[in-house]
């Protein structure tokens, strides 16, 4: 059966939005409209691309009526845009972090699936092969009973004081936490769920006025691990933004960037032949399918194909990455917020639940 | 184009397998000397030409081979164009329209018309793009540079937005202005010849990842394998060995065999490595250079 094509709209035309633009109007499924505030854009790209250019949302909206709606404008924009959007019955994948409100991002989460609507969120690293590996290799219980978690991100955007953009604004859902340590918390609450408790967070300024350039944090899990959360986005030896999580297990521990995917095993796992006792490496690119277009990195093109299969299916919900894990990832970033902000502890102490097995009382064990 | 071509990845810290690595890389290549040597361990070996961005760096290189005529007579670079993170960090601080103002001469009509804030006439967007070019080139001003690249990341933004215009207006200008080949690296190979044809470009040379087991060969591996055949390509492979997954003697056997596959590029930083490409490159492409 032949479908017709899925007229998808790329709102805001920035770094992200320009990509998403590329990859989306190149799919072969897929009817691309764009929209994006700024004059320029809209001018030099609506006398040289063949594609409809809005500069009105609302307008675009009306007259395209898109199935589906790709939101990249900045993160403030994001809560208003998505309503809209899903009012109008439309499917939509928003840029990351979700909203800068958790609530919003709970009512939105909420008006999606009442509306059985496909609704994502854009944390690409989802889809890198090496962290897909990390989430399996977890789900194995590959390395034991995980107990200490060290989550980074380092990169070089700020690297002096400079004009301010969205991005340097926390009002418009800017600095350090929004942007970069959004992507291994959103990891985190992928392999451990909401933290019970934060504690230990700093947001500080390096360069930028009135916004974080770093963070720390100390998140803890109920019948789970405790993690360091370490992000700097003022480090220029970084070519560009560079994502770590490793983890120590009682049976080894195990780390991976968008590289790779490094296993070091005590005790062979059953089902994991693939590993054996030392160290395992598995590489991204041995892990990776080829998409229809590759612009940047597989991850991106996969998330935007995901999305737009889910839409052309009616699964009516999205395969990965749906508003509601994002909103869990607003959610930890507020505590964040609010514990660096009041020195105190934020949510209740992790609660251990007992051992099934209780080990047996010996007078000489070690 | 020789049948071999020597990249650069390597001496900036790109690695596709490894962040370690491509650390390792960054501190070994930091000192231009370092980078010298191994260019010099190739053009020995009979490999004369470097396929290199438009890195800051690049440009102590092309002043030590202009100035070393005798050393370095047949030396011949293959620019690659834009060096984008130049760019993304002025666009980051000045925002597009501050970024493009900022690289175009002072008081011209450019900077005038881009100073507006209206809508630029057609030929004002060819002008600007002519002069982005040109001060990339600057750095090869004297030296051999025969091919020029658009690097992959830029050129498959325009393809992916349908801004095939471009294309056009970069081999033009190449042409016209430089008397050399203009080139296109990609991931995306078929669906860019396929635009390229449409805006009148004829047999172009475009550089892609061609390699036995289809990584990163973005459009399906059999696509790229009757655009080759096809006549219509003049093929750069690279990622021949994709990233190390294919037994080297294998990966060259291979790629000898394909028809329209006029050179391979690839990057190492050992003399290990060099002399035993370049022998098989010999051993199944004939004596190149």
């Amino acid at each position: 059966m032949t479908q017709e094509k899925l007229k998808l709209a790329v709102v805001g035309l920035g770094k992200m939005g320009l990509s998403h633009f590329a990859m989306v109007n190149a799919h072969p499924e897929v009817q691309a409209v764009a929209c994006d505030g700024s004059g320029f854009m809209v001018d030099v790209l609506s006398k040289n691309v063949g594609t409809p250019v809005y500069r009105d949302f609302d307008e675009m909206m009306d007259r395209e009526a898109p199935k589906a709606v790709v939101i990249a404008t900045p993160s403030r924009l994001h809560a208003p845009m998505v309503r809209r959007a899903l009012e109008a019955g439309a499917h939509v994948f928003c840029e990351k972090p979700f909203c800068l409100d958790w609530q919003d991002s709970d009512a939105l989460t909420a008006l999606a699936a009442e509306k059985g609507l496909v609704a994502q969120v854009g944390y690409h690293y989802r889809y890198v092969g090496a962290f897909l590996e990390m989430k399996r290799l977890i789900e194995a219980g590959a390395i034991g009973r995980i107990t200490h978690v060290l989550a980074e991100a380092y990169g070089p955007v700020v690297l002096r004081a400079k004009r301010q953009t969205w991005r340097t604004q926390k009002s418009e859902g800017g600095g350090c936490l929004y942007d970069y340590a959004a992507h291994p918390l959103n990891l985190l609450n992928w392999f451990f769920g909401a933290p019970a408790q934060v504690t230990g967070s700093v947001l500080d300024s390096v360069f930028s006025e009135g916004i974080d350039d770093e963070v720390f944090s100390t998140l803890r899990w109920n019948d789970g691990p405790t993690a360091q959360l370490s992000v700097n986005w003022s480090d220029e030896s970084h070519r560009k933004m560079s994502t770590k999580i490793s983890l120590i297990g009682t049976n080894g521990r195990l780390f991976a960037d968008r590289q790779e995917c490094q296993l070091y095993l005590r005790s062979p796992v059953e089902g994991l032949e693939d590993y054996e006792p030392g160290w395992t490496v598995k590489y991204t690119t041995e892990l990776t399918d080829d998409r229809w277009f590759y612009l940047r990195g597989e991850e991106y093109s996969a998330q935007l194909d995901e999305f737009i299969a889910a839409v052309r299916a009616g699964e009516g919900t999205s395969r990965e990455n749906g508003f509601g894990s994002a909103a869990e990832t607003d959610r930890t970033m507020a505590m964040i917020i609010e514990n660096a902000r009041t020195g105190q502890p934020v949510g209740a102490p992790p609660v251990m639940s007992k051992p099934e097995k209780t080990a047996r009382k010996r007078w000489f064990g070690r | 184009m020789d049948k071999l071509l020597f990249g650069d990845n390597q001496f900036f810290g790109i690695n596709h397998m490894s962040e370690e690595k491509a650390r390792a890389q960054a501190m070994r290549f930091q000192k231009t000397d370092a980078i010298m040597d191994v260019l010099d361990t190739a053009y020995d070996a009979g490999i004369r030409t470097f396929m290199c961005t438009t890195h800051d760096r690049i440009a102590e290189i092309v002043t030590r081979v202009k100035a070393d005529p005798a050393r370095y007579g047949d030396f011949t670079f293959y620019p690659c164009m834009p060096y984008a993170h130049k760019y993304a960090n002025a666009v980051t601080d000045h925002g597009m329209v501050g970024a493009l103002r900022n690289f175009m001469p002072e008081d011209g009509f450019l900077a005038t018309a881009l100073a507006g804030g209206k809508a630029l006439a057609t030929r004002e967007v060819d002008g600007i793009a002519k002069v982005l070019i040109d001060m990339e080139m600057k750095m090869f001003a004297g030296a051999r540079a025969p091919v020029v690249f658009m690097q992959n990341v830029f050129a498959d933004l325009l393809l992916g937005m349908g801004f095939t215009r471009a294309f056009r207006i970069f081999h033009d200008h190449v042409v016209e202005k430089y008397g050399a080949q203009p080139a296109y690296i990609t991931m995306n190979m078929p669906m860019l010849l396929d635009a390229l044809e449409k805006e009148g470009i004829e047999r172009p040379i475009i550089c892609s990842n061609i390699n036995k087991l289809g990584f990163r060969m973005s459009g399906g591996f059999d696509a790229y394998l009757d655009a080759l055949k096809s006549g219509r390509v003049r093929a750069v492979a690279m990622s021949v060995y994709a990233s190390g997954a294919i037994p080297a003697d294998e990966a060259i056997h291979w790629i000898s065999e394909l028809p329209g596959v006029e050179s391979i590029v690839f990057g190492a930083s050992s003399a290990g490595n060099i002399h035993s490409t370049k022998a098989l490159v010999d051993k199944y492409m004939g004596v190149c250079a």
